[in-house]
């Protein structure tokens, strides 16, 4: 609200100072993966990446993810006998610069498709591009339900927010954690975060839990403690934080400053090694839970492989935004191959049509709703780190 | 009741750093008559300098995080200093607007340096002071709010003292009565600008180490919400009037905090505002604008 007020107040009266901005220093590009230059014989693939700002943590795990799958498949020998060439683009994790990205890879570069993004926010504002010119869009990890709501062009290779609330975390909080009661804290500014409360909610009390509250805060939030002190009294067993990383550890830290000690769990967008970082921040959160999507303990062979690869260029463990990454790529090429063309068109229809692709987060099959259908982990916070606990199946 | 307090000690504890925030705001119009739009960025500024002092020290005390905290002043001080050099001062006798739009200019441009400098992830903050909870009953009270409480009323203590018995502090004071008769008195109105500019941003530095060590993350954008509050805030307790943004400042933080903490979350912002529109119809000069003529 404070910066559309000041945005509002920049545009109203001194447009040219805020004009002059944007075109200096908003934008920033970075190029990786396959060989730059010479597109004559290269598959162009356009991916948009928070690779900094808040959640910058996902936006780098899933890019590398996504550079490790197009180097694997150009050792190959490339698709449809073409390297492909991957052409990335940063927004900064900020609202509004996802759509720039986009349109310059679809009318400037001349991408095929488009690859991203995590945030459902972003991804919700890069769909209506690609659906407008006719590129499948892939969402590597993006669960709100809307993203692929979208248009038929949109696919993602992750489960969706309706089975992350409803199946995953509700079944997990009144089962594993034995909660009756629990309190909900929601960022009213993350579509991501509204709709996973939405289905946990609805998941809870058909279990027979009951949600003693639901207090709100928006992203610019960093003093929770109103909110919190608002559902202290109140004897609840746990409280479900489904936010980004960046919040919970304040979120976290502020409740046990508050005296509150119940466990708080979300879901997939805590995976981020920050949020146990900082002073105090892996004890405020010891015995709490996230659902994810992949867990490096896992032990299928093609999870295994994928780990020891990941490890051996990035010299660190991937996590499941990394592998999600990876399966975009690999999905998209799948139907590029059965396609047997680039053209728009064919490769969403071949793409509609992805059935037991094997992937590093498991079989994918993508439904009449282009979602995939896959299990889900929940990782304990254990000792200051994330521990498997158990798998979740659809 | 216990809420209630709570809730109260809540408020408290971001007003008085809102305070801190709001007074560089106060002091520069008192004697410039402008807006320094860049004062929320060298707040972040602040917490930053902070960061790369407080990672050098292994232990967390009190002497250490004070000096942590004196350093940030200082560099942010001269900091203020330059800016106000740079930018504000070849424009000085243009008109407001323009020097208005290189406030916001220079707004912008630490905040894009900053990202280029300490880069846009968020990164988490070493905790400078030590931390430990007291519990009364049901309420808890952080070293945290204590620790933001004293260091606001020492410093504006400190300000107060400052401006009313100092030879500085008197030449600030005249000079916002009228420039021109003071530099006619003999007063040197560059000098006395520039002190007024470090000063302000001092404070600043200070309310970005004491929000960083209760809101351990900080980033290059961390200066722009707290920054505008903190301008609302010198608005709604009489712009140019010291202990007007400190009410102002504690006002909005405790009607933000109960807002928050109701069920009406969502609206803090806008109620926060509707508050100020009701306050300025009825005040235009904000809330001590008037009853205390004593201008920085």
């Amino acid at each position: 609200m404070i910066n559309w007020h000041r945005r509002g107040f920049l545009n109203g009266v001194l447009f040219v100072a805020v004009a002059a901005w944007a075109g200096v220093g908003c934008k920033k590009q970075s190029d990786s993966g396959g060989s730059a230059g010479s597109s004559g014989d290269t598959i162009k693939i356009g991916e948009f990446a928070s690779l900094s700002g808040s959640e910058a943590s996902f936006g780098r795990s899933s890019h590398n993810g996504t550079v490790l799958c197009v180097e694997d498949l150009n050792a190959a020998g490339g698709v449809l006998g073409k390297k492909l060439e991957l052409l990335t683009e940063d927004d900064q994790s900020k609202d509004g610069e996802s759509g720039t990205a986009v349109k310059k890879l679809i009318s400037r570069d001349k991408v095929v498709a488009i690859l991203g993004e995590v945030a459902s926010g972003r991804s919700l504002e890069a769909a209506p591009i690609c659906q407008q010119f006719k590129i499948p869009q892939i969402s590597p990890s993006s669960t709100n339900p809307k993203v692929t709501q979208m248009g038929d062009y949109i696919f993602r290779v992750c489960w969706e927010d309706k089975f992350q609330g409803s199946a995953v975390l509700a079944k997990f909080a009144l089962t594993g954690l034995n909660a009756k009661r629990v309190a909900l804290l929601t960022d009213v500014g993350a579509p991501y975060s509204v709709g996973l409360a939405k289905y946990f909610r609805d998941g809870f009390t058909a279990g027979g839990g009951q949600i003693v509250a639901e207090q709100k805060f928006t992203k610019e939030d960093k003093d929770f403690k109103a909110q919190l002190t608002g559902i202290k009294g109140l004897n609840m067993d746990a409280i479900c934080v489904p936010a980004y990383y960046g919040q919970v550890t304040l979120i976290a830290l502020q409740a046990r400053e508050l005296g509150i000690k119940v466990p708080i769990f979300g879901g997939d967008g805590w995976e981020a090694p920050e949020l146990i970082q900082g002073p105090g921040a892996a004890e405020a959160l010891e015995g709490c839970f996230f659902s994810t999507h992949f867990s490096p303990d896992q032990s299928d062979s093609k999870a295994r492989e994928f780990v020891a690869k990941y490890e051996k260029k990035f010299g660190a463990r991937p996590d499941a935004m990394a592998a999600l990454g990876y399966d975009s790529v690999l999905a998209l090429a799948e139907a590029i191959k059965r396609a047997g063309s680039t053209d728009g068109t064919k490769v969403r229809d071949a793409l509609a049509t992805t059935k037991d692709l094997d992937g590093v987060t498991g079989r994918i099959t993508l439904d009449a709703e282009r979602n995939a259908r896959k299990p889900a982990v929940i990782i304990e916070i254990k000792g200051g780190k994330f521990v498997f606990k158990e798998t979740v199946n659809p | 009741m216990t809420e209630f307090l709570q809730q109260l000690i809540n408020g408290l504890s971001v007003g008085s750093m809102y305070a801190l925030i709001a007074l560089g705001y106060t002091l520069v119009y008192g004697v410039l008559r402008f807006i320094n739009f860049a004062h929320g960025d060298v707040f972040m500024v602040g917490s930053f300098v902070g960061f790369y002092v407080g990672r050098n020290f292994s232990k967390t005390t009190w002497g250490g995080g004070l000096f942590v905290m004196i350093v940030a002043m200082l560099a942010c001080a001269a900091l203020g200093i330059l800016i106000e050099r740079l930018a504000y001062r070849p424009l000085r006798n243009r008109s407001r607007l323009t020097v208005l739009i290189t406030a916001i200019g220079v707004s912008l441009m630490l905040e894009n340096a900053g990202q280029l400098v300490f880069g846009a992830n968020p990164r988490p903050f070493p905790e400078v002071f030590p931390s430990r909870q007291f519990e009364f009953g049901q309420l808890v009270v952080s070293s945290k709010d204590i620790a933001v409480l004293m260091v606001t009323v020492t410093l504006l203590a400190a300000l107060r003292f400052l401006v009313m018995k100092t030879k500085i502090g008197t030449a600030m004071r005249a000079v916002s009565f009228n420039p021109q008769a003071a530099s006619l008195m003999g007063i040197n109105i560059n000098l006395v600008i520039s002190f007024t500019f470090g000063l302000g941003s001092a404070l600043a530095a200070a309310g970005g180490i004491l929000w960083a060590y209760k809101f351990p993350k900080i980033d290059p954008l961390m200066g722009i919400a707290p920054g505008l509050t903190a301008f609302i805030a010198a608005v709604l307790g009489g712009i140019g009037n010291i202990p007007g943004a400190a009410l102002g400042a504690l006002l909005i933080g405790i009607i933000e905090t109960f807002v928050k903490g109701s069920r009406w979350s969502t609206w803090t912002e806008a109620i926060a505002f509707v508050l100020l529109i009701l306050i300025l119809m009825f005040r235009p000069a904000g809330l001590l604008g008037k009853l205390q003529p004593e201008k920085v």
